[in-house]
């Protein structure tokens, strides 16, 4: 459904130092760097998959969602998405989609919520009795019958936020690009926003595509991820194999009565230390998890033990590291 | 409802919500047309020659430019397109099924109308009863206000086209500041808001004529007193219409081009 080959955009960016004899001489030469933004992209996903799309900061994420939304045209390469390709055909293709994108706003500022969502009704063409069953199917997953008559400067950031989903979604979009959608969401707000991408994916069969710096909104809804760095992808797998790539660690957390010292298990290194916790990092496929419990316990009197997997944001940093960016 | 005509609405509804702005708006245009016409009023006394327009006519054309203000001024500009431009929240405009010119010529239509509805009655009814020769006086027959609504109504059209000029070099200067300053000036100048038209040399009305400016001020107005016939005024519309289309064409092939290179700022 989405078919990206090649994809390469550059940008020219002024650059100068800082300081007033600087700035004077950039008056008459500026100096001009070109930046690739996005090197080389290629990959294909298909109809109903939840994509989670991560880098560090300026890596090319919000370039790649913007080309395939059909705002920047690319230097070269090929887009086929839904048949179209998006910056060709803009105007027939944009009908399809729905677009977040969390740090700008879609929303008319001085008017309530409920006039902005009439005009997209009209610019999407939407049937009446269409928009009243999304209207009224968003405003309950989502929380918005109180929100709706306000004016858009008045609403939080987090209520704002919502309004914005429901707004890309009026239209019964295929599929979804959501450029950090969970950007400045309390955790009540983040959850439901959650589930309710989770629900549209699984009930209408809405195609998502996210990007995020939250790892918690991948783990719970991306079976997939693709990673860029410096403009380049560099991993296309599902969590579960990233897990397993990096996944033999293991945190042991183990409560205990008051020990004056801190007890070395040979095979593990301990990550912190107090009289009555500590935190100890494990390979399994070295040392199994019953045979430092049973070490511990030898020396300890054991109170309450857990074992975690490695966070989602350490695999990420192991993979960023993996690829020196 | 059409896209175009339902942005104009939400539009000109959010335009009506600035009533300090109306109200403020309208005290200065009572007050500069008053000192406009007092001006031409001295200048009428102790000149020698014979003018080109009486000074009934000339308190008329000062009072339909006041009132009309917000239908001819070049510098009355929307400050949510230059953001949307700067800040790079264009990127929503994009993404949606419509063309991005006629969005926001809708958009600057109804920015205009909105404004113009909510002063221009007042200033309308205080300057018709106004002692002579400060008041704005009635046009000579009933087609005469019929073609001058026209003619007005197109001026709107034609400056709107041309103020869209400014919104799209934005994309390139990345600041409202220069073009709006340098075509509000000119366009000021060359439309008869500054000097009325009839007043200038004879080189400089020519060189007004060749330019679509005072098809947008200068050319309604003079519709309205009479001093433009009624067959001239039917002329008139057909290059209203001309150089409507003439701008438009332009101005969509030269926002093309700006949105081919768009660069969406800030990330």
């Amino acid at each position: 459904m989405i078919e990206l080959q090649g994809i390469n955009k550059s940008f020219k960016v002024a650059r100068r130092t800082a300081g007033f004899g600087q700035a004077v001489k950039a008056l008459f030469a500026r100096e001009h760097t070109i930046v690739e933004a996005l090197h080389n992209i290629s990959f294909d996903i298909s109809p109903g998959e939840i994509v989670g799309y991560i880098g560090p900061n300026g890596a090319g994420k919000s370039t790649t969602i913007k080309v395939m939304s059909g705002i920047l045209v690319p230097d070269s390469g090929i887009c086929q998405i839904l048949g179209y390709t998006p910056w060709q055909d803009r105007t027939s293709y944009v009908r399809n989609i729905g677009v977040v994108f969390g740090q700008r706003t879609q929303l008319w500022w001085d008017v309530p919520v409920i006039d902005s969502f009439g005009l997209l009704r009209d610019i999407y063409k939407i049937p009446s009795a269409v928009y009243r069953e999304n209207l009224t199917l968003l405003t309950e997953s989502l929380a918005l019958s109180d929100i709706l008559q306000t004016p858009v400067r008045q609403l939080s950031l987090g209520q704002r936020m919502r309004c914005e989903i429901a707004a890309s979604l009026l239209h019964n979009p295929q599929i979804l690009f959501l450029d950090e959608p969970t950007i400045g969401l309390d955790a009540n707000s983040k959850i439901a926003v959650r589930q309710f991408i989770k629900t549209i994916n699984k009930e209408r069969g809405v195609t998502v595509i996210l990007t995020t710096h939250d790892m918690n909104d991948i783990e719970a809804l991306a079976d997939r991820i693709l990673m860029i760095g410096k403009g380049t992808l560099l991993y296309d797998g599902t969590l579960v194999d990233l897990r397993s790539r990096f996944g033999s660690k293991r945190i042991v957390t183990i409560d205990y009565h008051e020990h004056a010292e801190p007890v070395d298990v040979e095979g593990t290194s301990c990550l912190s230390w107090t009289p009555e916790r500590a935190v100890y990092s494990v390979d399994i496929d070295d040392v199994p998890v019953a045979s430092i419990i049973a070490k511990l316990s030898e020396q300890i009197e054991l109170v309450d033990i857990g074992i975690g997997t490695t966070p989602v944001e350490e695999l990420i940093l192991e993979l960023y590291k993996e690829h020196q960016i | 409802m059409n896209p175009y005509l339902s942005v104009l609405k939400l539009r000109f509804i959010s335009g009506l919500q600035y009533r300090a702005a109306a109200l403020a708006g309208m005290a200065t245009q009572l007050f500069f047309g008053l000192i406009f016409i007092m001006v031409y009023v001295a200048f009428y006394a102790n000149s020698t020659a014979e003018p080109s327009m009486s000074l009934e006519q000339l308190a008329t054309y000062v009072w339909l430019q006041q009132i009309f203000l917000a239908f001819v001024m070049l510098w009355f500009r929307d400050n949510e397109i230059f953001q949307l431009i700067t800040s790079g929240n264009i990127a929503y405009e994009l993404c949606r099924p419509c063309g991005i010119y006629s969005f926001w010529y809708a958009k600057l239509l109804a920015q205009r109308l909105s404004s113009a509805i909510l002063r221009c009655f007042p200033i309308l009814l205080i300057a018709f009863f106004l002692p002579a020769p400060y008041n704005l006086s009635l046009p000579p027959e009933g087609t005469t206000f019929v073609l001058f609504l026209l003619t007005l109504l197109l001026g709107l059209a034609v400056n709107v086209a041309i103020s869209m000029f400014i919104y799209i070099s934005v994309f390139w200067t990345m600041s409202p500041v220069g073009s709006t300053l340098i075509i509000a000036v000119i366009g000021e100048f060359l439309s008869g808001m500054i000097i009325p038209i009839p007043l200038m040399p004879e080189w400089l009305q020519n060189i007004t004529y060749a330019l679509p400016f005072r098809w947008t001020a200068d050319f309604p107005f003079r519709v309205y007193s009479g001093q433009i016939s009624q067959t001239e005024a039917l002329w008139g519309i057909l290059i209203q219409l001309i150089w409507l289309a003439i701008l438009i064409v332009l101005g969509r092939w030269c926002l093309r081009r700006a949105l081919r290179q768009v660069v969406v700022q800030g990330g």
